[in-house]
């Protein structure tokens, strides 16, 4: 309101600015570059249109590695979210010791970079010196994650699972947490069952959490990197090899910067598609909820 | 201060949330601002703090243009309807923090906080946390916060709404006391016109964003200028009846014929909508001058100390008072009593054309 | 329907009660009539709430029992008891519409669909939300939402009592009393016992056949509107109730009549012998400010004061007068001449009342 406070504020935003330039925009715009160019060499650059990107919807590699990644964000949804929201509805309520060591305990997973959760896992499940591999063996079970697809695919989704469904415990917890106990004392007197209650109390004034819940889960289990890749390698062979370990060997590994340019874009696209859907659902929701 | 507005409005989007008007606010004056809810009286609120700026118009303090100047550089305090206090500070914290932001050394501090804390009767909560206290006593912490700041200007918006009946009605008449000394210049909401009635000073009846009146209390509520403002300014509800005017009387379109009194006598016959409010359609019949009126009882709504009987007669329902508390059994016959001296003769456009002769009562202060 | 009875009941959240102010439920026997409307008034805090929720099974008392029809019914849950409860804000379930809002409770008890029907479109009726069934109940105005929740226990035609725990909180202004009447109506319509928890006291007399004023965990005193207004059996009724309440002023006794400042007040007859011979505690003498006359000086039995102050309350007047360093309300009627230098107050026998210790005598 006051015009000498108006234009100060402009300056203060210029670190901001230049930083978000520096490290964001003008990556992207290179990117963008690249990804519609052909590089021989240094200064050696050479138009080619939409060319990359053509390459990239026809890599057979890359279909695969997309189903791949569907199947594995599909998965650790059906998985994560059931589990988180049962955990949210038998945590202990109220101000009390119990709660607080609870919510600590439950909150512990999220905060080990991911990188160690991958180590950890890998040491944990080795047939030698890990405690879950050698139970395996103890009890008869061949269990061998690097030369065994089915159980390599098993080991990395029960590594997010404990990895991550603690958010969605604390999510939903928080959505509970906010339904005033009247709710509860009606349906009892209403003479509801318990799964009643679930369905018509709890699930629908939780929904604007488990939204959140779902859209946060999705988008992070779509762009996974450290933990399969410290875990597997993408092994064995491809099987788990996810997107963005494949646009990395592409564009590190194989150094085919045209073609990892576009299939970037086309993965930021892709992202920004479904990140699109659920805000609208979210707002709309938000809407709905007001009237 | 002398706050003045000329041809404020505000308007966000495609919505008008306030239609232009213009007031001016003496210094010292007690000032209430009623209207029913979303009927614009916090948004002309915060135009005058200066939380937000008018779209159109502007404000002038003591004379001096301050449109668009933030609230920071205003001379103003604020209390909510939600007991507003910063939970982590004791009482006494809470009332200093505003002096401790001007700079004040802390003899003068201690010496105000203690002074305001009495004069809101809080005395033994200073050191408290807000949590601690009930309801009545945070709002009185709120209260104390933004007095003893010493600001020109004193909002208050709907202070009393959350409170139970009784400490309303308490704390109303403390309020009253202390702002009676002039110093502020105090902006009051309320929904209520009971409220309003109560706390006397001047009136500004707000309406879907519109000012309809503003002036002394007493005047407003005696003289509305309109059918819209008797209707927002009148707890229970104004009766309102469609009548045709002629040459001897008042004719109801249910039949009742009225006669004429001396506020009516000699206005020009036609159509016209007759007001009359609740406490003039009587159960007693005082005088042999009043009206018998036909109805059954629909509710009778017991306030305190008075009982108002609803009544449908013919497809309306209307409204009556009567003294102390009766009850009357739903569906019984009633007979209620209209005074032909007492009732407002609005234009079928809905302006006033008459309203009862009044006496503005007995200054509030005699002694 | 049911007639309710309270057995020696009380209620201490402390494990082990010691002194009257450790509960917060004093100790209440009494017994209420079937198909009465009633109200709990009183302040926060003042154990309205506590007596409701054990009455409706959501609190099990600390000490005495709760009696239904003569059946001990002090652990059983809420639906076992029957009982129906309005809460302060309307709770009703989003997702479904207000048709199975309604249906919802008889569903779960198995009722025949023919009949959920029927009860579900007679209620709707009643409480003009006909029109409304087809809807998400979600999208509904408050005080439409709270029809519902009254709606749900309407539709049980089993159901013991309707609780209501400040229905009206959330509603506004305007249409208060709307609702305030269909509940009237709903209680004359199915004469159910309904109670009323309120800390307003229009509400309260409005709706209430029987009104509990209730203070500091005791029930202080249970009436009609008419006999609380005319008749407060405690100090704190008489504040309670009246807008504003009850004037007080501590006094002394004379043979057959109160002091104050040695000033003679007329007793009314009742009091006269409670009083005779040498009676120890507080004596406080009481009348309203609607039966306080305030005259000139000089007619019989009139007591000199200074006018202080009116107030125009658009219906009526309200002055304010001292007698000595007491302060006195006075309701007068609009037209009402204020004597401003020659003003005198008399006390009407009839409405003066003589508190002991806070309790009338006689």
């Amino acid at each position: 309101m006051d015009k000498v406070q108006d234009n100060r504020a402009w300056f203060l935003i210029i670190p901001v600015f230049l930083i978000v330039a520096f490290s964001a925009v003008v990556p992207l715009m290179t990117v963008v570059n690249y990804s519609v160019q052909e590089i021989f060499g240094p200064g050696q650059t050479f138009f080619v249109g939409t060319e990359w990107f053509e390459a990239v919807l026809k890599d057979d590699r890359l279909h695969d590695a997309l189903v791949r990644q569907i199947i594995y964000s599909l998965a650790v949804l059906a998985i994560e979210i059931p589990l988180g929201i049962l955990i949210a509805l038998g945590m202990p309520g109220g101000r009390s010791a119990k709660t607080s060591l609870t919510l600590v305990l439950l909150a512990l997973p999220l905060l080990i970079p991911f990188n160690v959760v991958g180590t950890i896992w890998q040491i944990f499940g080795r047939g030698d010196i890990g405690l879950l591999g050698a139970t395996f063996r103890a009890i008869g079970i061949d269990y061998n994650y690097t030369n065994n697809s089915a159980h390599a695919w098993v080991t990395v989704l029960v590594m997010d699972v404990w990895h991550w469904t603690s958010l969605v415990a604390l999510l939903c917890y928080a959505g509970l947490q906010s339904i005033p106990p009247a709710f509860y004392q009606a349906a009892k007197i209403d003479g509801a069952s318990k799964w009643a209650v679930f369905r018509y109390i709890q699930l629908p004034k939780m929904r604007g959490v488990l939204i959140i819940a779902v859209l946060l889960r999705f988008m992070d289990s779509f762009m996974i990197y450290t933990e399969p890749f410290v875990l597997t390698g993408g092994g064995p062979g491809n099987s788990t090899t996810f997107l963005s370990q494949y646009l990395t060997q592409m564009a590190v590994g194989q150094f085919d910067i045209g073609k990892a340019a576009a299939f970037s874009i086309v993965y930021f696209l892709i992202v920004l598609l479904f990140s699109f859907i659920f805000y609208t659902i979210i707002t709309r929701t938000g809407e709905g909820e007001k009237k | 201060m002398t706050l003045t507005l000329e041809g404020v409005a505000k308007r966000v989007g495609a919505e008008q949330h306030l239609h232009p008007l213009s007031l001016e606010l003496q210094p010292g004056s007690f000032n209430v601002l009623l209207g029913r809810t979303l009927a614009g009286k916090t948004t002309l609120m915060r135009l005058m703090a200066g939380l937000d700026a008018p779209t159109a118009g502007r404000v002038l303090e003591n004379g001096k243009d301050v449109t668009g100047k933030s609230v920071r550089h205003r001379d103003v305090a604020m209390v909510y309807q939600q007991f507003i206090n910063y939970p982590a500070m004791t009482v006494y914290e809470n009332i200093a923090s505003p002096l401790r932001r001007q700079g004040k050394d802390k003899a003068e501090i201690d010496a105000k906080v203690r002074r305001t804390a009495a004069m809101l009767r809080i005395t033994p909560y200073l050191d408290r946390l807000p949590a601690e206290l009930s309801g009545g006593q945070q709002q009185r912490c709120a209260i104390a916060r933004a007095l003893v700041k010493g600001a020109g200007l004193l909002l208050l918006d709907e202070p009393l709404v959350n409170l139970d009946y009784k400490l309303r009605e308490e704390l109303r008449a403390e309020l009253r006391e202390i702002f009676a000394d002039g110093k502020t210049t105090v902006v009051y909401a309320t929904t209520e016109p009971q409220e309003a009635l109560i706390l006397g000073g001047n009136v500004t009846v707000l309406h879907e964003g519109r000012m309809l009146q503003t002036g002394p209390t007493g005047d407003v509520f005696h003289t509305p200028a309109s059918l819209e403002c008797a209707q927002v300014f009148s707890d229970p509800p104004m009766n309102v009846v469609d009548a045709i005017l002629t040459n001897d009387r008042v004719a109801l379109s249910d039949g009742t014929n009225l006669p004429l009194s001396a506020h009516d006598r000699n206005l020009p016959a036609g159509p016209c909508k007759v007001g009359i409010r609740a406490n003039h359609l009587t159960v007693l019949r005082r005088s042999e001058r009043l009206v018998p009126i036909r109805g059954k009882v629909a509710l009778s709504e017991i306030s305190g100390s008075e009982t108002f009987v609803h009544l449908r007669h013919g497809d309306t329902t209307l409204i009556a008072r009567e003294e102390g508390v009766h009850s009357h059994p739903i569906g019984s016959d009633i007979q209620v009593y209209a005074d032909p001296d007492r009732i407002f003769v609005f234009s079928s456009a809905g302006q006033l054309v008459a309203a009862p002769n009044w006496r503005r009562s007995a200054l509030r202060n005699i002694a | 329907m049911a007639t309710i009875q309270f057995d020696n009941l009380g209620h201490s959240y402390h494990p082990h009660p010691s002194k009257p102010e450790d509960y917060a439920l004093r100790r209440l026997s009494q017994e209420w009539e079937d198909g009465k409307a009633y109200a709990l008034l009183g302040p926060s805090g003042c154990g309205k709430s506590t007596l409701l929720n054990i009455i409706s099974g959501l609190l099990v008392p600390s000490e005495g029992r709760v009696l239904f029809d003569g059946l001990d019914v002090t652990r059983c849950t809420p639906e076992e008891r029957n009982i129906a409860q309005v809460f302060q804000f309307p709770v009703i379930y989003d997702t479904m519409t207000v048709y199975e809002n309604l249906a919802f409770p008889l569903r779960n008890r198995k009722v025949p669909a023919a009949d959920v029907d029927r009860r579900v479109r007679q209620v709707a009726e009643a409480l003009d939300l006909t029109a409304d069934l087809k809807k998400r109940a979600q999208r509904l105005t408050p005080d439409a939402k709270q029809k519902i929740s009254m709606g749900r226990g309407l539709v049980r035609s089993d159901v013991a009592a309707i609780l209501f725990d400040e229905p009206l909180t959330v509603i506004d202004p305007h249409t208060k009393w709307i609702l305030r009447r269909k509940l009237r109506q709903i209680h004359e319509e199915y004469r159910l016992t309904m109670i009323y928890v309120t800390h307003d006291q229009v509400e309260a007399l409005t709706f209430a056949d029987k009104v509990a004023v209730m203070y500091e965990g005791a029930m202080v005193q249970l009436g009609t509107p008419q006999e609380l207004f005319e008749n407060p059996q405690h100090t704190f009724v008489g504040y309670f109730i009246g807008s504003p309440g009850i004037n007080l002023m501590p006094c002394t006794l004379g043979n057959d009549h109160a002091l104050v400042d040695g000033i003679a007040i007329p007793l009314p007859e009742r009091a006269v012998p409670a009083v005779g011979g040498r009676v120890g505690g507080k004596f406080e003498l009481g009348i309203r400010p609607e039966f306080l006359e305030l005259t000139r000086s000089g007619s019989a039995g009139a007591i000199p004061v200074q006018v202080t102050g009116v107030d125009d309350l658009g219906t009526s007047k309200l002055a304010t007068v001292r007698l000595n360093n007491h302060t006195l309300k006075v309701r007068l009627s609009e037209e009402q001449e204020i004597p401003a230098l020659d003003a005198a107050i008399r006390f009407p026998t009839r409405w003066t009342k003589l508190y002991r210790d806070s309790h009338l005598v006689g």
